[in-house]
């Protein structure tokens, strides 16, 4: 079974991001760029299945500039056999992504699509889905663990009162959750062999999806601010605070 | 123009989120049904709550074992086959819609608006990005609407309707995925989403006992829902249903406690809109306090017996 797993380049999660003063978007140039930090997730995930004898070949597609080809080497240097750069610039919303998903999954026929459940950067959280959608495929979103049953799946997912364990008709889409596995980190000599796995060039145009966006970004502003309280000296005046001051008690 | 609302249950009681994102979907200015679609006899019961609902003037209802675990598959065809009528769809994000709607968006070939926090206009909404960390104003361009809508902003509408209620139309059950089983925790304590009162632990907690033993007695003299930031869920302080932030439950409760956490922006991103907000960690420094209305610099096996003692002394 191949696995593809499409990862996306966004800022770096450590990032504290800046509000351009015109309003036109985040401040971008200069600004340290990184896999997502739930596609690390599911590029570790697929590897595991590779390294259980589960999946034959692990592909990574990145859709994105050409500086998206780091992030591939990243999930190549992990252990991935090779990658899809589909170069597009500006924004290719959710739904653009996944038309041109549904195109690269129909020429490399994976039994199995792994994904983060959001990108922290538009953390829209809609690509997995939608690529389901479009397939006509079964999908887990948040998955807490992944167990391969033949060809289909039997996925436990995190949700909003606990846990819940379906069973996936293969071939299927799962979307990652923080609890999935902890992504290793690539060693030097893999970064160095990474460099030498191909990556296959390709365009939007390859695929002839239409990625004009259908939300016209009108603004981009600073969320109303917060300012810092009081320190009260102890629990005494904490809760005469609450009580009398803030009125919550 | 008419919305259709996707009803959040637990398939007895309808869910305080369905108010809240019905007070959103009433702002797109057009009629709105609701559909329940559930399994079971409970099915029933959340219909007819939903149709005393202020502001609702119809009620769909599809009962069928293929609702009954929240399958993504079939309650996706179900609202695509109901598409016909509506303008807009509007569903709470709670973990059952941000799995379902996106794949109806993508049937529809709609770009679905994730988690908006506010309506601008029946066709323009704001939206956090980057995890609050700036507030986006999109348009949409398509002719259907596909609306996530984070509850913690929105009020809850009240009562005062009373709409008919009808079967849907029924869709077929795609078959791609079957339901194994479940492990949900029963607790009498509120749920973190509609909680007033949040006590929540970090890090600094060190174990699952110390959660029983210090922030779970402290949360039940308030009568407060129990949270976690992510570092203490990871570390397995603390199950993941309680975890709030960026990529867990975003929650806007009247008054929040963060019991030994430093308040890294992703933890942030789940709390900010907590009307008060009080903290209590032992590092001065500790980010949580550049955002909390009440800071105690203090060791919190020490303070939080004490501020238990001191709630139990008031009454509480």
């Amino acid at each position: 079974m191949k696995v593809l797993v499409p990862v996306k380049r966004v800022v770096d999660y450590n990032v504290k991001v800046r509000v351009k003063s015109d309003g036109t978007g985040v401040e971008l140039a200069n600004v340290k760029m990184s896999m997502n930090p739930f596609d690390e997730i599911a590029v570790e995930e697929a590897l595991r299945l590779k390294e259980a004898g589960k999946a034959t070949e692990v592909v990574v597609v990145s859709i994105g500039p050409a500086q998206a080809s780091e992030t591939i080497r990243t999930g190549l240097a992990m252990g991935a056999d090779r990658g899809i750069l589909v170069k597009a610039e500006g924004n290719v919303e959710p739904l653009a992504v996944a038309k041109i998903l549904k195109a690269v999954v129909e020429a490399e026929q994976p039994g199995l699509v792994i994904l983060g459940k959001q990108a922290i950067d538009d953390d829209s959280n809609q690509t997995g889905q939608m690529l389901a959608a479009l397939l006509g495929w079964s999908q887990a979103t948040f998955a807490s663990k992944l167990e391969v049953e033949g060809s289909d799946f039997k996925v436990t997912r995190e949700v909003d009162g606990g846990l819940q364990t379906i069973k996936l008709k293969g071939p299927a889409i799962v979307t990652t959750d923080l609890r999935l596995n902890e992504p290793r980190y690539a060693s030097l000599p893999n970064i160095m062999k990474a460099k030498k796995k191909p990556i296959d060039d390709k365009s939007v145009a390859d695929y002839g999806v239409d990625v004009t966006p259908r939300l016209e970004v009108l603004k981009t502003a600073e969320p109303a601010g917060r300012k810092a309280g009081v320190k009260v000296k102890d629990v005494a005046e904490l809760v005469n605070k609450l009580k009398t001051e803030a009125g919550v008690l | 123009m008419t919305t259709l609302l996707i009803a959040e249950h637990d398939h007895e009681t309808l869910k305080d989120a369905t108010n809240k994102a019905l007070t959103a979907a009433s702002q797109l200015g057009g009629a709105v049904h609701v559909l329940v679609a559930g399994g079971g006899q409970g099915t029933k019961a959340a219909a007819e709550a939903a149709s005393k609902l202020a502001g609702v003037t119809k009620v769909l209802v599809a009962e069928g074992p293929a609702y009954e675990h929240d399958l993504a598959e079939p309650l996706a065809a179900l609202i695509v086959a109901l598409a016909g009528g509506y303008d807009a769809f509007v569903a709470p994000a709670t973990s059952r819609f941000k799995n379902v709607m996106p794949r109806v968006a993508a049937l529809l070939d709609v770009m679905q608006v994730s988690e908006i926090i506010k309506v601008v206009a029946p066709d323009t909404f704001e939206r956090p990005i980057y995890a609050g960390n700036a507030i986006q104003t999109v348009k949409s361009k398509d002719a259907k609407k596909v609306i996530t809508v984070r509850t913690s902003t929105f009020a809850a509408a009240g009562e005062g309707g009373s709409a008919a209620i009808e079967n849907a139309a029924s869709a077929a059950d795609p078959g791609l995925s079957t339901f194994v089983g479940e492990e949900v925790a029963k607790s009498d304590r509120p749920e973190l989403t509609s909680a007033k009162i949040i006590v929540s632990g970090g890090r600094a907690m060190q174990s699952r006992e110390n959660f029983a033993k210090y922030i779970e007695p402290l949360a039940d003299k308030l009568g407060a829902g129990v949270g976690a930031s992510r570092a203490a869920v990871d570390a397995g302080y603390a199950p993941n249903d309680w975890q709030v932030g960026q990529t867990g439950k975003v929650v806007a409760p009247e008054l929040y406690v963060a019991v030994g956490i430093s308040g890294a922006i992703q933890h942030l991103a789940g709390m900010k809109d907590s009307k008060v907000i009080v903290a209590i960690n032992k590092d001065e420094d500790a980010p949580i306090f550049q955002v909390a209305d009440y800071g105690l610099v203090a060791d919190l096996y020490q303070a939080v017996p004490e501020l238990t003692d001191a709630l139990g002394k008031l009454g509480k």
